[in-house]
């Protein structure tokens, strides 16, 4: 009995693909699925804001593509990978999503492009920041769009040390995240002609990081990079400020932090960091441009660079779809990683590896002074150039560069 | 001795006042424990919770209060904070007990566990509900930023502050319960309550408010944390089990016992922060089963 209502299910599946080659848009409809972080621990970085985004890149299209419709519809992960599974499956087979953008958190990101890749239909990462989601887990149909853990280590590094801050010492987690964190980062620092005084290693979930500071302070080194993550990033940012670490010749470099992470912190405890994304709303005029119009329709909050991605990756799927006249997966994809983007927010190439290369920001927050309003945060002291911060198609593990 | 260890003296002080801050704080936690189980015999779970409760209490009077009554200038000070947050936790605790765990005095002491551990997860419960798990940041007060710089060693004054007032509060206490008439009424009434009710005295009130001031210290402690930890609804149960490691190695009940083994544990595992990080988390357990085989009752405490 369940086999053949699995049987069915799936045979469903397949005519529906199998007819969305011959019609030239499927239910003659373009569906786009925001499948994100809508309450969980996310949800400031991507979340609301993700439909929000989404719904303005449909509105800015004008509405309709090849004279149809366009709808959204919306789940919620939590950032929970066996949720984020089941959402991705009940909005390709129930709502005929053509297309899921949003999912934040590596582990979600990866159980939604898997499903997306059984049902050969469009996932456009941004939110997640896991190199393996281009590298050894890459499928066809995937686009990474904003950051990886690869531009954080290889952007952030480099950068730092060429704005003349050459010792470094690691306040790193103790467990593989942050052990490679710090092993990418460390040979990038001694690449750029750094030198690296140190480490120490602090259990996963520390309540205080005073004593680790404290030790990363007298190695006397310039830069202390915090190679973890989450509550232990803004616990140790929070400590180093009361330690008096922040506006004296040492800067404490964050490898993994949002925009939202600072607000949350406030300025007077992150002044003079310095941080990598793939966006920043105020580094030109068609960011600020944008933003405007999203925070009047989003709480005044402005986009984080997760947000400006998944406008930027709705947009694009939609022009894609207007180009090549049809919403068959294959041939957007193949669109897609042949044509140059330039959308005013985004500038690069979609790789064949389905790696949205683009430039960087290093950012350094600005002190509560500088300020103008609760978002005016940071200032772009760099741009780190598209190639400095992706991985070389050389080194990739991608079964599509690699042809096994 | 320092170079042999690769530690300068001016590097070794400084973790040695870094862990006796974490100390102080294990000390004002194991402390209300040790009242509550010394006179009460209730293994309190809740503490972890309503230290929480102390910190969220603090964190929701200046950022979050204010937006929810209208009246967004509102915020409540730390100093106030101080008072009113170990006021609430005490009097909530007060009806907890009146309602709930008055019930299970005659019953075995897990009983009283049991139920103690069932609020300490509720109330986790409802505030990660609310708040979610990410930190909240509450800022050092004003009156108590920047610090000593001595010998190259920074000590912020906020962390020097959280010294001198868990020391008073923890000397103020045992001083009381130890020194004093009152606390000796206490003492007794917990050893003979019939031979003491008989004298006129009224026992359950006593009762009442012991446990009512044991879990407002938790609170103050919660207080005293927000400037420096995140505020989190996990923040309870991350450091209670550390907590009641520091009460059973001081010996279950023994007040002066739960304070110096609580100062003495910070600065152990502040020292292990050094020499070998990656055991800091567990250096208090492993002392804890060192103490158990050799001393079963604690360091100093009596055999029942």
């Amino acid at each position: 009995m369940k086999k053949t209502l699995i049987s069915q299910v799936v045979a469903g599946a397949l005519f529906a693909v199998g007819t969305s080659a011959s019609a030239q848009l499927s239910n003659d409809a373009v569906n786009i699925g925001v499948l994100t972080d809508l309450s969980g621990i996310y949800s400031a970085i991507e979340g609301p804001g993700a439909v929000v985004a989404a719904e303005m890149a449909v509105s800015d299209f004008g509405g309709s593509v090849l004279g149809k419709p366009i709808n959204i519809t919306s789940a919620d992960t939590q950032s929970k990978a066996d949720l984020s599974s089941s959402k991705a499956r009940e909005m390709f087979e129930r709502d005929n999503v053509d297309m899921i953008v949003g999912n934040v958190s590596t582990a979600s990101a990866l159980a939604a492009m898997e499903v997306a890749d059984q049902m050969k239909r469009v996932a456009l990462v941004t939110g997640a920041a896991s190199l393996p989601i281009t590298n050894e887990r890459c499928n066809p149909y995937t686009v990474h769009w904003v950051y990886d853990t690869y531009a954080l280590a290889h952007g952030t590094g480099a950068a730092v040390v060429a704005t003349g801050k050459k010792t470094w010492f690691f306040v790193t987690a103790d467990y593989a995240f942050g052990h490679t964190l710090e092993r990418d980062t460390s040979e990038v620092v001694k690449a750029a002609g750094g030198e690296v005084l140190g480490s120490v290693k602090h259990p996963i979930k520390t309540t205080d990081f005073a004593s680790y500071l404290a030790q990363a302070q007298s190695s006397g080194a310039q830069v202390i990079g915090l190679a973890n993550a989450g509550g232990d990033t803004i616990g140790s940012i929070k400590q180093a400020a009361e330690l008096g670490i922040m506006g004296s010749d040492q800067t404490v470099v964050p490898l993994l932090m949002f925009s939202a992470d600072i607000q949350a912190l406030g300025l007077q405890e992150t002044q003079g960091m310095n941080f990598t994304v793939g966006w920043y709303w105020d580094y030109n005029e068609s960011n600020r441009k944008f933003a405007e119009r999203f925070m009047k329709n989003f709480k005044g909050v402005a986009p984080t660079s997760v947000q400006a991605g998944v406008y930027s990756a709705t947009l694009n799927y939609l022009k894609a779809i207007q180009a090549v006249g049809t919403d068959d997966s294959d041939k957007v994809m193949a669109y897609l990683k042949s044509t140059p983007i330039d959308d005013g927010l985004f500038k690069g190439v979609i790789r064949k590896d389905g790696k949205f290369e683009h430039d960087m920001y290093l950012l350094q927050v600005k002190s509560p002074k500088q300020s103008k309003n609760r978002n005016d945060i940071a200032t772009v002291a760099r741009v780190i150039p598209a190639a400095d911060a992706t991985l070389p198609l050389s080194q990739s593990k991608c079964k599509l560069v690699t042809g096994s | 001795m320092f170079e042999l260890l690769g530690v300068s003296p001016q590097a070794f002080t400084a973790q040695m006042l870094i862990g006796l801050i974490n100390g102080s704080f294990y000390a004002l936690l194991s402390l209300g424990l040790a009242v509550i189980f010394g006179l009460l015999n209730v293994i309190n779970f809740t503490h972890g919770a309503l230290y929480m409760l102390g910190a969220m209490l603090t964190w929701i009077g200046l950022t979050q209060l204010g937006y929810w009554i209208g009246m967004p200038e509102l915020e409540v000070p730390y100093l106030v904070a101080l008072f009113l947050a170990p006021l609430i936790v005490g009097a909530f605790s007060i009806v907890v007990e009146k309602t709930m765990l008055k019930r299970l005095y005659h019953l075995d002491h897990l009983y009283g566990l049991l139920l103690t551990f069932g609020i300490a997860l509720v109330l986790e419960g409802l505030f990660r509900h609310w708040f979610g798990v990410l930190g909240n940041s509450y800022p050092v007060p004003d009156m108590l930023r920047g610090g000593l710089r001595v010998n190259g060693l920074f000590l912020p004054y906020y962390r020097l502050w959280v010294v001198g007032v868990a020391l008073l509060v923890c000397f103020a206490t045992w001083y009381f319960i130890e020194r004093t008439k009152l606390g000796s009424l206490l003492r007794a009434g917990t050893e003979n309550p019939r031979l003491l009710q008989a004298l006129g005295v009224n026992v359950p009130l006593i009762i009442t408010l012991t446990y009512g001031a044991g879990c407002a210290l938790a609170a103050f402690a919660g207080v005293l944390a927000a400037p420096i930890y995140q505020v989190t609804a996990v923040m309870g149960s991350e450091l209670i089990i550390v907590v009641f490691a520091v009460v059973v190695i001081g010996g279950m009940g023994s007040i002066a016992g739960s304070i110096l083994t609580g100062l003495g544990l910070g600065i152990v595992e502040g020292l292990t922060k050094v020499f070998y990080p990656e055991a800091s988390s567990v250096s208090i357990f492993v002392i804890m089963i060192i103490v158990l085989l050799l001393k079963p009752a604690g360091l100093f405490g009596k055999v029942r």
